[in-house]
This record gives structure tokens, sequence and C-alpha cells, in this order.
């Protein structure tokens, strides 16, 4: 299962990625991360379906997808 | 050969990976020689849009540990500063040589000595200094490529070849060797420890002169300068000629310091004692000498095709232990013997009777 | 794990503002880079603008140039290193503006290196002044009253100017502001490397890019202006591949 998973303290808040998840999990977290600013956050992480979408758009290189089924079996194309 | 063919062979010979250039008289002769020679060593020629992209170039050859040359003559080397500047804020070697004509401005194609200032001073924005050399005939036009190649990467730092367009014309006797003096040592060219090669097993390296961190400018500075002292303190060159019981000493380099040891010769043939200190670095300059010396002449003239520049930095040496003044041209003539001779009598307030 | 940073970039923050598009187009450059598997190969050279400290951020070997005169930095790594990458990163200052002759006759001497150019439409790092690549009507800094023909002249089209050079193997213009175009701007840079890895000529990439804060508008509203005013000025497209005539892409 593809998983999203947003770095926090590289995120810089400028909500691109919202824009184009097609199954809208990204959103504005209601904590300042150490940058003074309020990161992005998915609303929930296993919903993700893997389009990197999100990945193409972030300037910050804050967002990798993990995806553990990759190791164990081929995954359904 | 034409000394500016001898600058251009002697670069070849000191092993010159890559040259650019663009044409300016009075150094035509050296991108022309280059065009033709550099390919035949399978190294690289490149004639560049502007003095601005030949400096540029030079960089990029440089920072890949190369052997890197540009010659042009005083209104190009007013566009070369800016790369200058960053040669030296990255600390890259490179060859630079200055076929000085007659300015300010587009002034005119014959042999000047006028971008002293320039050439010593800085020229560029930032505390630096390029090492500055100072040839006087077709052989050391030769031999000083050498010594330019030895010096920029003994220090990593830009070396200024200030030639004239006399010197870079005149047509003189060559022996093509390998010349012994002057030379800095110990020089490594192998740049693979500092140069960018392609980051292969080892960290990506980088060359910048932006230092935004507090404080870090000012220690990219202070190191800077520490270097430029160690140079000072090791590399000054300079040749006297009949000092010892001198009562007049001349200063003069390139071009005109052969004008003045004619000048020794003849004033001395009428029974006045007179010498010569010709600096061959004109930076690092001969400020220690001077210093030492200054006390037992009587007066120092200093001949320039200036208005007066490298009379200051004599002065600063000298320190007011004796009298110091200037003789000089700008704009085309040069000074004879003739001349100078009956200047440096009038300096001395000798009344001659015959 | 789906996707992972390029190796070819390194792991740290950047400086760039929110938003920005310098970010997009650096990781797709050391995108490109892992997948040609090139990176111990690459020289490149970062120019002056809000990109100057690209060299901290890119794990490979980097030099700074003096404003606008990248291409003739590339031309001597490159002339000396014919077994080297060598790619230039520039501003619509650096490239179109200061360093409008280095660039012309890198290319017209169809020097043997990539060139990403970031049309952002106005000066980032020193404030948002106007670029030659500022559109008509838009407020800079130094055209408080909007950019006129007239006086300031027209947005210069860059990728246009250099296709009509022999020298050129590869342009293109392509944009950063959406997934697709993204993936796009990638192949594209993909191209410039290989023209360069086979020897065909000069190529450059040139991406517009979004400037939230010198354009002084939202990262959103910024990649919309990118949609809404700077495509229609700068048409996207493979202007020049090789010997083929100019094609439009499908
Ligand atoms: C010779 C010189 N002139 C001016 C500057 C100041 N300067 C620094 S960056 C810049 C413009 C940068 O704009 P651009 O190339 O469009 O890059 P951006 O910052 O938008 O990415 C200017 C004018 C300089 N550093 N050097
Ligand atoms: S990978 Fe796709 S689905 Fe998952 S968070 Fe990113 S945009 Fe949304
Ligand atoms: S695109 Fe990247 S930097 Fe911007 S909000 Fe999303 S995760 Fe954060
Ligand atoms: S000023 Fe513009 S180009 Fe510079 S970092 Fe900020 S958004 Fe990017």
């Amino acid at each position: 299962m593809p998983q999203v998973v947003i770095d926090r303290s590289r995120c810089k808040g400028c909500e691109l990625c919202f824009k184009v998840c097609p199954k809208k999990l990204l959103r504005r977290s209601s904590q300042l991360s150490a940058r003074g600013i309020y990161p992005c956050e998915a609303s929930d992480p296993t919903a993700c379906i893997g389009c990197l979408q999100c990945v193409l758009v972030c300037p910050d290189v804050a967002i990798t997808v993990e995806d553990d089924t990759d190791d164990e079996q081929p995954t359904r194309k | 050969m034409a000394g500016n063919h001898a600058l251009a062979e002697g670069a070849i010979q000191a092993g010159c990976d890559a040259y650019f250039g663009y044409p300016i008289t009075p150094q035509n002769e050296i991108p022309e020689y280059m065009a033709a020679r550099m390919p035949e060593e399978g190294r690289v020629f490149v004639q560049s849009e502007s003095e601005l992209a030949a400096i540029s170039m030079v960089m990029g050859a440089a920072v890949t540990g190369k052997r890197a040359m540009t010659t042009s003559s005083s209104p190009g080397i007013s566009l070369m500063q800016e790369g200058i500047s960053y040669l030296c804020g990255c600390e890259l070697p490179a060859v630079i040589a200055n076929v000085v004509r007659g300015g300010p401005g587009l002034g005119n194609i014959a042999a000047a000595q006028s971008d002293y200032f320039q050439a010593v001073k800085g020229g560029g924005h930032g505390d630096y200094h390029l090492f500055v050399l100072a040839p006087a005939s077709v052989q050391e036009m030769f031999d000083f490529a050498f010594w330019a190649f030895d010096l920029a990467f003994k220090y990593r730092n830009p070396v200024m070849i200030l030639t004239d367009g006399l010197i870079g014309q005149m047509m003189e006797p060559l022996t093509i060797r390998e010349p012994s003096w002057p030379r800095a040592t110990p020089v490594s060219f192998d740049a693979r420890d500092w140069a960018l090669t392609g980051a292969a097993g080892r960290p990506p390296r980088s060359f910048k002169s932006l230092f935004l961190g507090d404080g870090v400018l000012e220690a990219h500075n202070a190191k800077l300068q520490a270097k430029y002292a160690r140079a000072a303190a090791t590399e000054v060159r300079y040749e006297t000629v009949a000092t010892e019981d001198a009562q007049l000493l001349l200063v003069a380099y390139g071009i005109m310091a052969r004008v003045c040891r004619e000048t020794v010769d003849r004033l001395r043939a009428r029974g006045i004692k007179a010498g010569l200190l010709r600096p061959l670095t004109l930076w690092p300059f001969p400020t220690a000498w001077l210093a030492a010396h200054a006390a037992q002449f009587a007066h120092i003239l200093v001949v320039e095709l200036s208005c007066g520049q490298m009379v200051e930095d004599v002065q600063l040496a000298v320190q007011a232990r004796t009298p110091v003044s200037f003789y000089g041209r700008a704009g085309g003539g040069i000074v004879t013997c003739q001349e100078l001779t009956a200047v440096a009598i009038e300096r001395l307030g000798i009344k001659e009777t015959s | 794990m789906k996707y992972q940073p390029p190796h070819a970039l390194q792991p740290v923050s950047t400086h760039y503002c929110a938003g920005c598009g310098h970010g997009v187009a650096h990781r797709l450059i050391c995108e490109v880079i892992d997948e040609l598997g090139i990176r111990e190969r690459v020289l490149a050279v970062a120019p002056v603008g809000c990109a100057v400290l690209a060299y901290d951020y890119w794990n490979f070997d980097v030099t700074e140039a003096a404003h606008g005169r990248a291409p003739a930095v590339a031309t001597g790594m490159k002339r000396c290193n014919p077994d080297k990458l060598v790619f230039t990163y520039q501003g619509d200052g650096d490239l179109a503006a200061i360093g409008a002759g280095e660039i012309v006759n890198a290319a017209n001497r169809g020097e043997l290196i990539s060139v990403f150019f970031i049309n952002n439409a106005n000066y980032g790092m020193t404030g948002g002044q106007m670029a030659p690549t500022t559109l008509l009507g838009q407020k800079t800094t130094t055209s408080p009253a909007g950019r006129v023909a007239r006086r300031e002249g027209w947005p210069m089209k860059v990728v246009e100017m250099l296709t009509q050079l022999d020298g050129v193997a590869f342009a293109a213009r392509c944009a950063l502001h959406t997934p697709k175009h993204i993936r796009d701007a990638k192949r594209a840079i993909h191209t410039a490397f290989v023209t360069q890895m086979q020897e065909a000529g000069f190529a450059i990439v040139e991406l517009l890019a979004a400037c939230p804060v010198g354009w002084g508008v939202t990262p959103i509203q910024a990649i919309e202006l990118v949609e809404q005013q700077m495509i229609p000025v700068y048409p996207l497209g493979v202007f020049k591949q090789a010997s083929s005539p100019v094609s439009l892409p499908s």
C-alpha cells in the first residue's frame, strides 16, 4: 500500500500540493512547525493511491511516498 | 622572434592547456599564434565574444585545474576586471598578459605603462592582489610565462604579465628552453585534490566567492591577506645595476628599464655615479630593498611611460629618506637616453661646465 | 519506496521562498542526472540570482560564475573536459540581460553544454525588478506603472531567438506549474542532457517558473499567473530538435 509521508521540517506551506491530490488528502496542519508556518499534513496517509502528483509539484522535496507492497509482491497494474 | 610570439610560445612550452582571447592591437599576434599552435598541440583555443567572456572561459578552465591563459591590451583588460576579481575571490590560478597601450579610453596603440595602478592596486572590486611580472626583453616574454604559471599554481591566484606594445613587437633572438630563473618553487600542477573533476568517489566540490554567513567573508579575506603576505615575503624579484656606489638611483621596469640601463652607462661615462633598480615583480614590489638602501642615494628618479604611477610605490617605500622625483611621457612618446641623461643631471643639481 | 528524492540533490532545505519554481527545477535536473547515471561526470555552473547557492543543494561539482557569464565559464569547462557533462543554470536577468552576449555566442558556437533557463519574469534576488522577460503591463519595482513596450521594450523570447542559430541542437520551453507540465519539463531536461551526450550541439530548456514573492502574490496565485499570463506570451513546446524542423508538442 502506498503511503504519503510529509517532512514537516522541509515543508514551507506553499499549499501547491493540496490542489493536485486527486484524493484531497493533503491539508494544512493545525500545528506550527519550527519554521513558524503551518505545514502540510495528510488527513489519511493510508488512503494515498501513490499517484505522485503531490511529489511532482512540491518545490521543497518535502513529500515522499512509501510503498511496502513493492518488495513483497508485484503491484497490481 | 617577436615578443608577443615569444610570450605565446613560452606559455605553450610551460604547459598552457587552454587559451581564450579577443582581438585587440597591439597583441593580436598572440591569439593568432595560439590559434595555429594550440590545436597542433592538441590543446584548447577559443576566440571569445568579448574580454568578459574570455576571462570567464579562463575561469571555467581553471576550476577544472587546467593551466589557462588570456591576453589583451588595456581596454580589454578593463573588461576583464570582473573575472579577475572572481578568480581572486575563488582562489583560482590563471595567467593574464596585458600588452599595454595608451589610454585613457580608446587611447592609441603606442607603447605605454599607464595600467600600472590597475594591475598592482586591484583594478576590480574587493581586497585582492595579482602577481604582476614585468618582462623587458623577448627572452623574458618567453621565460616569464613559465614563472607566471608557477606562481599561479603555487598560490592559486591569477598572475598578470604587464608588458607593452614595444616589447610585444620587438624582434630579438630567443632561446627556447626551460628557464631556471626566475621561477617559483615548490609548485604542483596536479590539481586533483582541489579542482572540479566530477564528484566520483568523493564529496562534491564547489568554487565560490559569495560568503554570506556571519564573519565568513571576513575570515576569507584574512586568509587571502595571509596568502598575499606570504607571497610578498618570498616572491619579490628585482635586478640592480651599479647601485653600490650610486648617488643617483633610477627606478624603472619593462621597456623603460632598458632605456635606463643605457642611461646609467652614459651617466657613468660622464663621471656621474648612477644605478638602476628594476623590479621584475611589480606586485609584490621590492619595497624592502628600497627601504634598506634609500638613504645611500642623493636622489631617486622614477621613469615610466605614464604620468607617474609606480613613483607612488617608490615614495611609499622610501618614506622621504631621499628625494624622489618622476620623469615620464604618456600617450605615445618614448623617453630616450639622451633626454633622460639631461633630466638626471638637472635633478641632481649638477651644473655641467663643458 | 515509491518516490525517493534524487541522490544528486543534497538532503537539505533550500533558502527559496515557499512556492518558488527554482525548487522544482533543481529537483527535476537532479532526477534526470540520477536516471542517466551521470552524477559523477557532471560539472555545473550556478548563476548570480536566487539560485546562486545551488552549489549547496547539488550533490555534484559546481562553480559560481559572475552575473551572466555562466555560458562562458561552461565553455572553458567543457572545452577542457569534453568527457564531462556541463550545464548552466541561469535566471532571466542573468541570461537574457547581463549575459545576453555570452548565451548567444555560446549557442552560436554550438558549445556542447546544456542550459537551464529559469524565466520568472523578474529579478527575484534583488527584490523584484523588471527583467527583459517581464510581461507587458506587469508591475515590478522598476516598472511601477507596469511595463510599457514603447518605454521598456517587449518580453524577450529567448528560445525563439536562439532557435535561429545553427549551433543550437535542442531548444524547448516548458513550465513548472502543473504535474503534467512538470513531467514535460523533465523530458525536455532529459533530452538536453542526451543532446550533449550525443555531441549534437547546444541545448537549452527555458522553464517558466513562479516567483510568488517577486510578484507579490500567493504560491497558488503565482501558478495561475504562469498559466494565464505567461504561457500566452511564451508558448510552450520543442522549438528545435537536432536537425528536425520546428514542431510543437503533440
Ligand atoms: C555585475 C552585477 N550586477 C548586478 C548584480 C545584482 N544582481 C544579483 S542577482 C540579479 C538579478 C537576478 O535575477 P534573475 O537572473 O532573473 O534570477 P532570479 O533571482 O530571478 O532567480 C542582479 C541584478 C550582480 N550581482 N552583479
Ligand atoms: S501520492 Fe497522490 S494520492 Fe497520495 S497524497 Fe500524493 S497526490 Fe495524494
Ligand atoms: S507542496 Fe511541499 S512545501 Fe508546499 S505545502 Fe505541499 S508539502 Fe509543503
Ligand atoms: S524571490 Fe522569487 S525566485 Fe527568488 S526565491 Fe523567492 S520566489 Fe524564488
